[in-house]
């Protein structure tokens, strides 16, 4: 039994301590909202928050995450409503959306970090989260909008 | 002849069958009076709720299809979008084609959307007349309602259902489409995407995301090399992993390779963790078959044979042999593009379940009516049981063509069948990589020849595994490899294009913007060496290549141009589109302004999927690093039905572009693909994008395409900036070879 944090609820989950936290979320949690796109850190599109420090759900074996706090994308409003979500919208960011869970989840560290990033600063944290659809400026411009609506909350 | 990749599909036994039916129906000749709903055409439901149901029956891959179809029919039948559902279409011979590709969704549907909304228009002005006792003229139709002339009366959508589900289906010439200056949603700018709080909340479901009850998930390790087979296999540590349920062998594949499957050995788990772990620990011991022998490096020699005396003509005008005789100067070039992986950011997923009488299957499918088909021949349902066969189509996590081409869902129909279980198979990204539908790699030699400070003759050979050799492994040739090649909108006096041929060895396919990707590397950078010979200044060039404003007639040439299954009545190669695009996105980058040192400017256009794009790409080169400083396009498709949409995929068909152009490279050695995940096929980054800006090129021609057509015009744009930076010339796709990325 591992017991495991999500979005603020407690779970006790019934698995090896290797699997990652990424089939945890998806098969055992029936969270899907947090993707899969490579399984070796190199996309970016599984991020999800562990004590607030991104993370890449794919690589994170769940004894490394036993009585953290985890937060995926499905825990970072209840109604869309976080302003770096809001501001996704605003700016109509996604295209296929596969990466923008990730995408949310690292924009979200970082503005907790740096709530006023620049440029510089949103390539350097967002450059782990990989998009074939080309949404990346569109993403730049969403990021300066949340800072702006305080999207480091 | 080659044939367009329509055409081309429509000969394959699966495909677009399909005809455009259903509009003809009567509303229901059985409807009670008391009718609580009304289905006129395949793609509305009106309920007497007032509730609008509409169908959405291409897929959603990040263009945007979903919020660009209903809109159109609920602009043309006066609806009020706020009480619009969106349903997403199951795969049914009713629609017509379903095919999601080709960048035809709008181009190929939109007068039959604007039909299917102006029936139920006018079945309810009818209906309201009747209600009113008035002639129809006496009803307006206007946001969810009837309106009496008098200005008083007027009737809900709702109200009007019980009646209009009386009433005949009026034929098609009856019907009165709304003038494009009436619309109240299409062809205006802010539109919030229909999936959009879905997507950012993680509640939208891609087929990696379905969840059926009792579903297991199997993973496949397929044959590295295609057609080879397993000649033994060992589980026993397989089926000791916690959570994996059994071993199945799949069956082995035989030419052609079309759709079906690879073949291999399954791994069915209760989890994914265990299915990846299960087959990490099988034991297989492989017969590689004839493909073996392939190395994509080796073979360049046989491209380069095959260049030497190519003798498949594509189009020629004027005679380029005397071109070459008389000629003042020439220029020749060869140029190589490597093949490329759909990288789609979802890898490949699908899930079945049988039924009573079926299979229902759920699949992120750009083609759900092949994926029935495909279903139906391996399990071998007959033709009159298509009903059994249910393929819903989930959101797309990326499409680029790999998803029109349905092995994956033969897999998970196969997987249920053979274990009476559901099934998700899964794709993991090295299978993604290793087991695709690859764009071809290529190789070109061009030539241009001078008289009088003027291009006097314009030759272009190409040679690339023919995407025809997936279905028939005798083609050597064709196979759409003339597009962005044969349709050169270059005034020259004499001109020959011609091809290749050559073997295949791996599964070849279509990958966003086809053929056009080499072709209009090659002959836009080729341009930019002719510009550069003559000492004149690539943009004044170009439009003097393009020349005079005109249709350029190809069938008058003798050429059997597809022109992306579209008449040149409707869709003419127009020059004067051409050069408006070319001038509206140089003077968008400011041509003429002088750039820093070390910078510089690239030009390029194209037209493809019956659109125009210029493109202007601006680079640095500081200590032989490539750095983008600023991308610029132009597009003119026509009429932009979702005009954010066209943005999107403006700014995404660069990255596309960019990222295959920086890196794309897939290779096989031993017949087995080289690359396997993002380390060693990687995508562009966001440090590597600057600014895009793009811009729409006012038009009232038809809908063209939106999601290829972007493309094209980039790479070339790009080496030719490098050039205009540096002085060297890049004639070898993809740039990282060389160190500059
Ligand atoms: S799936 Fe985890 S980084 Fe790609
Ligand atoms: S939106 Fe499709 S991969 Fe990013």
């Amino acid at each position: 039994m591992i017991a495991l944090t999500v979005n603020g609820k407690k779970h006790e989950i019934q698995a090896e301590p290797e699997m990652p936290l990424l089939w945890a979320l998806r098969d055992l949690l029936g969270m899907t909202g947090t993707k899969y796109g490579c399984g070796k850190g190199l996309c970016g599109s599984c991020t999800v928050l562990m004590d607030n420090e991104p993370i890449r759900a794919c690589s994170m074996p769940l004894a490394a995450v036993a009585d953290k706090n985890i937060t995926t994308i499905e825990g970072l409003s209840t109604d869309g409503g976080h302003p770096v979500q809001q501001a996704w919208l605003q700016f109509s960011v996604p295209q296929c959306g596969y990466c923008q869970a990730g995408q949310i989840m690292s924009a979200v560290a970082l503005l907790r970090k740096n709530p006023k990033p620049d440029d510089e600063a949103i390539d350097a944290a967002m450059s782990g989260n990989l998009c074939r659809c080309g949404t990346y400026t569109r993403i730049r411009k969403a990021i300066h909008h949340a800072a702006e609506q305080g999207g480091a909350k | 002849m080659t044939l367009s990749r329509r055409a081309f599909i429509q000969r394959l036994s699966f495909g677009s069958a399909g005809l455009t039916i259903g509009l003809q129906l009567q509303a229901s000749s059985f409807a009670p009076a008391d009718a609580t709903e009304f289905t006129p055409d395949v793609f509305v439901t009106l309920e007497a709720s007032g509730t609008v149901r509409i169908r959405c029956h291409r897929s959603e891959m990040g263009q945007g299809i979903r919020s660009t179809i209903p809109r159109l029919i609920a602009d043309e039948m006066e609806a009020d979008w706020n009480k619009v559902v969106v349903e997403q279409a199951l795969g049914d011979a009713k629609y017509g084609d379903q095919n999601t590709d080709g960048s035809r969704s709008i181009r190929k549907n939109y007068d039959r959307l604007k039909r299917a909304g102006a029936t139920v228009r006018t079945l309810l002005q009818q209906a309201a007349a009747d209600t009113w006792q008035v002639a129809p003229d006496q009803v307006r139709i206007h946001n969810h309602a009837a309106h009496h002339a008098d200005g008083k009366k007027t009737l809900g959508f709702g109200a009007l259902v019980a009646k209009a589900a009386n009433l005949p289906v009026p034929a098609a010439d009856q019907l009165t489409l709304k003038p494009e200056k009436d619309y109240r949603y299409v062809m205006k700018k802010e539109w919030e995407l229909l999936d959009g709080l879905d997507i950012v909340t993680g509640k939208a479901e891609y087929g990696y995301d379905v969840a059926v009850k009792d579903m297991k998930i199997a993973l496949i390790a397929r044959p590295p090399v295609v057609f080879g087979k397993v000649k033994s296999f060992d589980a026993s540590e397989t089926l000791k992993v916690p959570g994996v349920l059994e071993v199945v062998e799949m069956p082995a594949l035989s030419p052609p390779a079309a759709f079906k499957m690879l073949g291999g050995i399954a791994v069915v788990a209760e989890h994914t963790w265990a299915a990846i772990q299960g087959r990490e620990k099988l034991k297989i011991e492989w017969e590689d078959g004839p493909n073996a022998k392939y190395d994509t490096v080796a073979h360049q020699a046989e491209f380069e044979k095959a260049l030497e005396d190519p003798k498949h003509v594509v189009r020629q005008h004027g005679n380029w042999q005397e071109a070459e005789s008389q000629a003042e100067s020439r220029l020749d070039a060869a140029y190589k593009v490597a093949g490329l992986a759909h990288a789609t950011m979802e890898p490949l997923a699908a899930t079945a379940r049988l039924t009573d009488d079926g299979v229902e299957v759920w699949a992120c499918t750009q083609t759900p009516q092949a994926a029935q088909a495909n279903v139906m021949q391996t399990l071998e349902i007959p033709q009159e049981k298509a009903n059994s066969v249910k393929v819903h189509v989930t959101l797309l996590g990326g499409g680029f063509g790999r998803k029109s081409k349905p092995d994956y869902v033969a897999e998970a129909a196969f997987l249920a069948h053979k274990t009476k279980r559901t099934i998700k198979v899964l794709w993991t990204r090295e299978d993604e990589i290793q087991h695709g539908y690859y764009h071809s790699p290529s190789y070109q030699k061009l030539a241009a020849t001078f008289q009088k400070g003027k291009l006097s003759g314009w030759y272009h050979a190409m040679v690339n595994h023919p995407i025809g050799a997936t279905f028939n492994p005798a083609a050597r040739v064709g196979g759409s490899a003339d597009l962005g090649q044969g349709d050169a909108p270059y005034d020259v006096p004499h001109m020959r294009i011609v091809n290749g041929e050559t073997d295949t060895f791996m599964r070849i396919g279509w990958l966003r913007s086809v053929t056009n990707i080499n072709n209009a590397f090659a002959a836009s950078s080729f341009a930019d060496e002719c510009a550069a010979h003559l000492k004149k200044d690539p943009l004044a060039f170009l439009l003097e290549l393009i020349g005079p404003d005109r249709h350029i007639d190809l069938q008058a040439e003798g050429y059997g141009y597809g022109n992306y299954g579209e008449t040149t009545e409707r869709f003419p190669i127009d020059t004067a589109r051409l050069k408006q695009v070319l001038n509206t996105v140089a003077k968008q980058a400011e041509w003429t302004r002088k750039r820093p040192k070390g910078h510089g400017l690239g030009i390029a256009v194209h037209r493809s999927f019956c659109s125009y794009v210029g493109a202007v790409i601006e680079v640095s080169m500081a200590d032989n690093k490539l750095k983008i400083e600023d991308i610029h396009l132009a597009i003119d498709c026509g009429l932009a039905i979702n005009p954010d949409r066209v943005h999107s995929q403006l700014e995404g068909a660069a990255m596309f572009a960019i990222s295959n152009a920086l890196y794309g490279q897939i290779t096989a050695e031993k017949g087995r693909v080289v690359q396997s995940n993002f380390h060693d096929f990687p995508l562009a980054r966001i440090n590597q994008f600057p600014s895009i800006r793009t811009t729409i090129v006012s038009s009232d021609g038809p809908p063209g395409g939106v999601g290829e057509p972007g493309v094209p015009p980039v790479a070339p744009a790009l080496c030719n900036a490098i050039f205009a930076a540096s002085g060297k010339r890049y004639r070898d796709l993809p740039l990282s070879q060389f160190g500059i990325v």
